[in-house]
């Protein structure tokens, strides 16, 4: 099931920035987290680490920064150990925290971590850059969930760092937050940062990243640019030609369900929605079947129904 | 010559930039646990409760031969303030912070893990050294207790010390109880510790199985080296206090680090 598409060779002829190599992590309960998950980022990359809940994107993120130790297999950042001090100088990292000191105020937490750094991002820039103006002398327990979220990335941007994971970013985010947040991490990367998301909004992924890793129990199940993903949810064996069909029709869910390819149907609000496989089989035969069908409506499916025919199995 | 001259300056930068990571992040730990009303009145307010109504409502001005009872009591108060500045600004707030991830974020940044440590025990320190200030200063203007300087700079002296053992077993706490009951524990801890240390009730006069218990508490060996101050008579010698404290403290550090690399084994 594994079919991992050839990296641009550009991208492929740089040094890694940052690099996992055959990790295994098993949990002192004998959960197997990440499988022989290998995975590099290049400079000036966004890659989107796209699983479900419980894939292993977190996992995979702490084992990066040196927070947990891999079973077997090597990590190396800036070819360096994670826990390496001068590797984490140049790291910053945004995890899901459930709660920062709740008695410091915004400007208070965004100062002390910018003094861990030898050469902060400016003050005034970082508070621009995570949306904060006009929040900075509140507490962090006055901030609503995307307030908190935003000042976490601030932390995570305070040294200026080259390598940026960035662990579920915009969970709670408006979408107008969401997009500046997206719109500071494009220009990260057009500096030459290397930003690792992960998230399991596809849409997210789609828009922001110039490579997708889609990871489902541990295991790297595709990766490549997100077009390179659609197609290869489209393209799988499986699901060669698989299509949806929208149209206004008489006939009953279960007559469609016996037709060879139909892989779900359903009729709501007067609107029959077909999953096929041989998609023009089936119209064929409900063409045929119904003369009054109409309002028709054939579409590839989109990157959400890829992703999930990918993990799914 | 050239590379000391190149290296120097950079060393100096580093370590003076480690410098001030280390008092922003005491000053910021002390910040917040002060404005973390909760935390500062009750464990301000607690001791000086405990003292107004122990120590000078019910013995002021009362002197046994030429002990003055408001004095004496002086000393089991101030260590029982010191005991919950620690046990529960590092052992509740560092499970909570552990519980929260917080922890985790801060270990993934560049800050030396030492800073950690050394903000929330000097915090401990600098809410035990208040807690003790205000005590003497109630004993002094209510108590009729007398002090002089240089005694009052031992009993500070003596406070940053005596944090340290329980700064240790709030960590040791932390690491080994979840957070939802880190504050209960810690009080199961507390006040029995202090009961059977002899803060509350003079250690010669619980039953002499409970005297004989007392020698493996921290709180016992502190209000003992506490009542040396005041030159009043106190039970053990000096140096099987501080042995007490030191194996005391190696104990719950040698717990701490254990459960501590037992949680980096399972992350």
């Amino acid at each position: 099931m594994t079919s991992v598409l050839e990296q641009p060779i550009a991208v492929a002829a740089t040094e890694a920035v940052a690099s996992l190599n055959r990790i295994t992590k098993r949990y002192a309960n004998g959960v197997v987290a990440l499988d022989d998950l290998s995975l590099s980022l290049h400079r000036g990359e966004i890659v989107a680490l796209l699983g479900p809940n419980g894939a292993g994107k977190s996992t995979a993120v702490k084992l990066m920064m040196g927070l947990s130790a891999p079973t077997s297999g090597s990590v190396a950042i800036f070819g360096a150990d994670p826990r390496n001090s001068q590797a984490r100088l140049r790291t910053g990292v945004m995890l899901q925290v459930g709660r920062a000191p709740e008695m410091l105020r915004v400007r208070e937490q965004v100062e002390l971590f910018r003094g861990y750094y030898p050469n902060p991002m400016p003050y005034a820039e970082l508070v621009k850059a995570a949306a904060l103006e006009g929040i900075e002398e509140r507490f962090f327990s006055q901030l609503s969930g995307g307030q908190k979220q935003r000042m976490l990335f601030a932390l995570a941007l305070a040294g200026d760092p080259d390598l940026i994971f960035l662990d579920e970013p915009t969970v709670g985010l408006d979408i107008e937050a969401r997009r500046a947040m997206w719109a500071t991490i494009r220009s990260l990367a057009a500096r030459g940062k290397t930003v690792l998301l992960t998230t399991h909004y596809l849409e997210e992924a789609d828009a922001l990243a110039h490579r997708i890793v889609v990871i489902a129990k541990g295991k790297v199940v595709c990766s490549g640019t997100p077009a390179e993903v659609k197609s290869l949810g489209a393209g799988s064996a499986t699901l060669a030609a698989v299509k949806i069909i929208r149209c206004v029709s008489s006939l009953p869910a279960e007559t469609l369900l016996v037709s060879p390819g139909v892989v779900s149907a359903a009729t709501v609000d007067g609107v029959t929605t077909i999953t096929t496989s041989q998609p023009e089989a089936t119209l064929r035969e409900m063409l045929a079947l119904d003369q009054t069908l109409h309002s028709l409506e054939v579409a590839s499916p989109a990157l959400e129904d890829a992703f999930l025919a990918l993990t799914s199995s | 010559m050239s590379t000391a001259t190149l290296t120097l300056p950079s060393a100096n930068a580093s370590l003076s930039r480690t410098a001030r990571i280390f008092l922003n992040e005491t000053r910021y730990e002390f910040l917040r646990l002060l404005r973390t009303r909760s935390f500062a009145l009750s464990v301000i307010g607690f001791p000086v409760v405990f003292y107004i109504f122990f120590g000078i409502i019910l013995n002021r001005a009362e002197h046994i031969g030429t002990i003055s009872v408001s004095k004496y009591m002086l000393a089991g108060y101030t260590v029982f303030g010191m005991v919950g500045a620690a046990l529960f600004g590092i052992g509740v707030g560092l499970a909570s912070e552990l519980a929260a991830g917080w922890l985790e974020l801060k270990r993934a940044s560049p800050m030396p893990p030492l800073a950690y440590v050394f903000a929330k025990c000097l915090s401990a320190m600098a809410f035990g050294v208040l807690i003790v200030s205000v005590l003497c200063g109630i004993g002094i203007a209510f108590g009729g207790v007398s002090l002089t300087l240089p005694v009052f700079a031992r009993m500070i002296a003596l406070t940053l010390v005596g944090v340290i053992p329980f700064a240790c077993m709030g960590m040791a706490l932390a690491l080994l109880v979840p957070f939802s009951s880190a504050p209960g524990i810690a009080n199961m801890i507390y006040l029995p510790m202090s009961f059977c240390g002899g803060l509350w009730i003079p250690i010669m006069m619980l039953p002499k199985v409970m005297q004989s218990f007392a020698v493996v508490l921290a709180t016992y060996h502190l209000s003992q080296l506490m009542l040396r101050v005041f030159g009043y008579p106190s039970m053990g010698s000096v140096a099987s206090h501080w042995f007490g404290l030191l194996g005391f403290t190696l104990l719950m550090l040698g717990i701490a680090l254990w459960a501590f690399r037992r949680l980096e084994h399972n992350a």
